[in-house]
């Protein structure tokens, strides 16, 4: 009787979690950003449960509704990042070339002030990815910006794809080549890594399934690794390369084409607009950094431009931080996309919103303002784009969770009650990105 | 014989070749008179009008409505453009490394603690592939330091433009040191407070000797030149440390903690030396202070996240407005080699958390000039100044805006850069060809 009770209180619990995680907001008068469907002078936008449910002029709430006064704002997408790795406790399992088994989403830390920070720049949505040790890393998060929620499943965006991250180049080949003197040590052993990866793969399926068909009496030992790589030949995991050079580029799309997979999204890609082109005919997405080059030789022949020729040239294209600092600031590398390349500004604002949302496969649900879509918007004073612009109000499912106006300086959940001051870090903004992280604990990491 | 000559024509062949194609592809720099006609011009000294501006010589060499063009002068119209000064990065590594991860590639850093005497001028490579992805946005001069330990170099003020360092250098040069920090070194600095202040003691004691030690040497010095004698010992690093001991050259602090600003205030007060402080992270925290000790801050980069959990979010943006608005002298840098480029995006963020457009402006033009004595030749627009300037086709800390002329020492420089060259070609590739 009493376990019943403790269950039906946690269940209880539980559901009222659930509920807390959408709110209803009503946003007046604000210049709004669609991004799908132009822009919308004097226009509101209500929130109910969550969810837009109307974008338009003179709309009212009931007395509950919070409003929020946007006159002289602009109102826009919530801005997402599909590369970061904010809100994570540990980045790399740097234990083997191939770890698909295991999940960031094992490692989400609720209390991360990044998060909040994230959120202070108008982002509401960020990929929480495995780093880049390993050729086949771990499998990768999308999270929701709650911040101030403590469970870490409040973060994770239920029904979004799942995705995975794999990387090429000079961060696997120093790692287990270089660090420990296994394949691969370049990019002729990465290519067999995957090879050889994905013909495993096949042929664990294939004994499952003469399993299942009665051809065999004893089923195979269950190897989550393996099922996670049969996974994405099932197209069931959108696969998030970390790359640079165009070589490595054409050889994943080759492989994949050797084992019918097409869901893929190609993470930094400096020379992504080499082969343009070959992107777009396969359909592959690129996520890439405004204007970081020269930080390794394989990014020492990048251009700006990137971002411009690869929007030209039709691959789907968004703009990410993969640093704790630049996620504050991606309105601001969007800009730069109108410097380097003349994009508009509706290009320039679609490649940190509806663009990241589609690489992401959650574009039914966020990425634009949309009747019907997740309540995730962010405020600004100033346009987005300009050097001018500052965040006022990021809302997450229709829950305000940053507000200029009521933004304590410290927005730590997890006091130290010895450390009142906590420490003070000499660490520059050029070293905030943790792809690296994990996979030599005393060596400075590059991206 | 037939072979060798078959060869030789080869090899003209393919070098002739090269020379035409050469000739087609590179844009050199110009020298010679320029009249800007009908720009903007925002002088940063004295306000903001729409005039002419002749350059000639390498200088600005008269401004005014209706200037007339001397013969040969090339006519720029800049009729709705703007003029600005060059910009001035004061704290960077341009120059000194190519790729960050190829140490072979990097020449920032030399062993050694107390090694002033290495000049970060010395190994300036002029053609350094970021240089000219500098200029694009209208940076002309930069401090290029070395970094290391307590005394990893000299630092020099270089204009973006020249064959040889020496055709770069831009007249200024300052000592860096490294102030003992009580700070974490980085995120995966494990070491205890305890064992972090006991670190910093040790380093400050060993600071007070090599202190004493300079001013001893640098008594030695004046009193051996006061005899008309000249000393004999090969000492370098010392006699790197005698301009600084005398006043007569800026010692360049770098620290970051509130408290270690504090120390170092007191010390550089109490050895009246002439210093700039450098990063001034926790500036923010002792703004009165400095300004009372009349020390000027090179601050940087702003586009930074706090350096404690508990500060607010934007608390590195607002830090340079914070010390600008208690009194301090504040100029920017951006503490990079490879995207020095985004400096007027820096000040930018500066201006609009608290520093406001004009201050922010300033940082990154006359302040620096003055802060490093070259306030005759560069920083702001002015008849008799070097011709350091760039004109735009609107507000150059905005993302939006072009840079359609840039000057260095009266060269037009074209705004060509590896970045520009790669899109150029593949923007529209061709052949697009099939698989």
């Amino acid at each position: 009787m009493k376990i019943l009770s403790i269950l039906t209180t946690l269940l209880l619990v539980g559901s009222l979690t659930a509920q807390s995680l959408q709110g209803d907001v009503l946003i007046k008068n604000g210049t709004v950003i669609t991004i799908t469907d132009g822009i919308k002078e004097n226009t509101d936008v209500l929130i109910k449960n969550g969810k837009i449910k109307s974008i338009g002029e003179g709309l009212s709430a009931g007395d509950q509704v919070k409003v929020i006064d946007a006159d002289g704002m602009y109102v826009m997408p919530g801005i997402i990042d599909a590369h970061s790795h904010a809100g994570i406790d540990v980045v790399n399992e740097p234990t083997a070339p191939i770890t698909a088994e295991v999940f960031v989403g094992d490692v989400i830390n609720p209390y991360a002030v990044s998060l909040y920070r994230a959120l202070a720049g108008g982002v509401t949505v960020s990929h929480a990815m495995h780093g880049s040790a390993n050729a086949i890393g771990g499998q990768c998060e999308t999270m929701k910006h709650h911040f101030g929620e403590e469970d870490p499943e409040a973060f994770k965006m239920q029904g979004a794809p799942r995705t995975i991250k794999f990387a090429l180049g000079e961060n696997p080949m120093r790692v287990h080549g270089e660090g420990n003197g296994i394949q691969p040590k370049s990019r002729m052993g990465i290519e067999q890594v995957f090879r050889k990866g994905f013909s495993e793969a096949l042929e664990y399926q294939k004994a499952w399934k003469k399993y299942s068909s009665g051809g065999a009496n004893v089923a195979p030992a269950y190897d989550l690794r393996k099922q996670a790589l049969v996974d994405i030949l099932n197209g069931d995991i959108i696969i998030h390369c970390h790359s640079y050079r165009a070589d490595e580029i054409l050889m994943l799309m080759n492989v994949l084409e050797d084992y019918g997979v097409n869901k893929i999204c190609f993470q930094h890609v400096n020379e992504g607009f080499k082969v343009a082109p070959e992107l777009a005919a396969f359909g592959a997405h690129a996520s890439v950094f405004a204007d970081w080059w020269a930080y390794k030789f394989e990014v020492y022949y990048s251009t700006a431009y990137n971002a411009a020729i690869l929007t030209r040239n039709n691959v789907i294209t968004s703009i990410n931080s993969d640093s704790g600092e630049l996620i504050r600031h991606l309105y601001h590398e969007a800009g730069k996309t109108q410097k380097y390349g003349d994009l508009t500004d509706n290009e320039a604002l679609k490649l940190i919103t509806l663009h990241p949302a589609i690489q992401l496969g959650i574009e039914d649900r966020v990425g634009s303002l949309e009747v019907g879509k997740d309540g995730d918007v962010a405020v600004f004073k100033n346009h987005p784009l300009s050097i001018y612009a500052v965040p006022q109000y990021t809302i997450v499912d229709g829950l305000v969770r940053f507000d200029i106006n009521e933004d304590p300086a410290d927005m730590r959940m997890d006091l130290n009650p010895d450390e009142t001051i906590p420490a003070f870090h000499e660490i520059d903004a050029h070293d905030h990105h943790r792809c690296m992280e994990g996979a030599f604990e005393s060596l400075f990491s590059h991206h | 014989m037939l072979r060798t000559i078959i060869i030789i024509g080869l090899a003209l062949a393919f070098g002739l070749g090269s020379v035409s194609m050469q000739g087609q592809r590179i844009v050199k720099s110009k020298n010679g008179s320029f009249l800007l006609k009908n720009g903007t011009l925002v002088t940063v000294s004295n306000g903001t009008f729409v005039s002419d501006l002749l350059v000639e010589d390498g200088k600005i060499a008269a401004i005014g409505e209706s200037l007339a063009a001397p013969e040969g002068t090339t006519v720029v119209d800049c009729r709705d453009q703007f003029v600005y000064p060059g910009f001035i990065d004061s704290g960077t590594q341009l120059g000194l490394r190519e790729v960050g991860s190829v140490s072979l590639t990097s020449d920032h850093s030399e062993i050694g603690d107390f090694i002033p005497h290495m000049e970060a001028l010395t190994a300036v490579n002029p053609n350094g592939v970021a240089i000219p992805v500098t200029r694009v946005n209208g940076i002309t001069s930069a401090i290029t330091k070395p970094s290391g330990g307590t005394f990893p170099g000299t630092a020099a003020l270089i204009n973006l433009h020249g064959y040889t360092p020496d055709q770069m250098f831009a007249g200024y040069k300052a000592v860096i040191m490294n102030f003992p920090s009580t700070g974490k070194r980085g995120w995966r600095d494990r070491r205890s407070e305890e064992d972090i202040k006991k670190d910093a003691e040790k380093a400050i004691k060993k600071l007070d000797e090599t202190w004493s030690k300079i001013k001893l040497y640098t008594k030695i010095d004046s009193a051996t030149m006061a005899l008309n004698k000249s000393r004999d010992d090969y000492n370098p690093a010392m006699d790197a440390m005698l301009e600084v001991a005398r006043g007569n050259r800026h010692l360049m602090v770098e620290v970051n903690k509130k408290s270690d600003i504090e120390s170092a205030i007191k010390w550089i007060t109490e050895n009246k030396l002439n210093a700039i402080l450098t990063g001034v992270k926790e500036g923010f925290r002792v703004a009165d202070q400095i300004a009372a000790a009349g020390i000027p801050v090179i601050v940087g980069p702003v586009m930074d996240i706090p350096a404690r959990e508990s500060d607010r979010y934007d608390i590195a943006y607002a830090n340079a407005g914070k010390m600008q608005k208690a009194g301090v002298k504040v100029a920017l840098r951006t503490d990079s080699y490879e995207n020095v480029r985004n400096l007027p995006y820096e000040a930018g963020f500066a201006a609009t958390y608290g520093m406001g457009v004009d201050e922010a402006l300033r940082a990154i033009t006359l302040s620096p000039a003055e802060m490093f004595g070259v306030a005759d030749q560069l920083g702001s627009l002015d008849v008799g100044k070097h011709a350091n300037l760039f004109v735009s086709d609107g507000d150059p800390f905005e993302t939006k805006t072009d840079i359609l002329h840039l000057f260095i020492g009266g060269w037009k420089v074209p705004l060509e850069s590896r970045h520009t060259l790669l899109y150029d070609e593949f923007l529209e590739r061709d052949p697009i060809g099939q698989k």
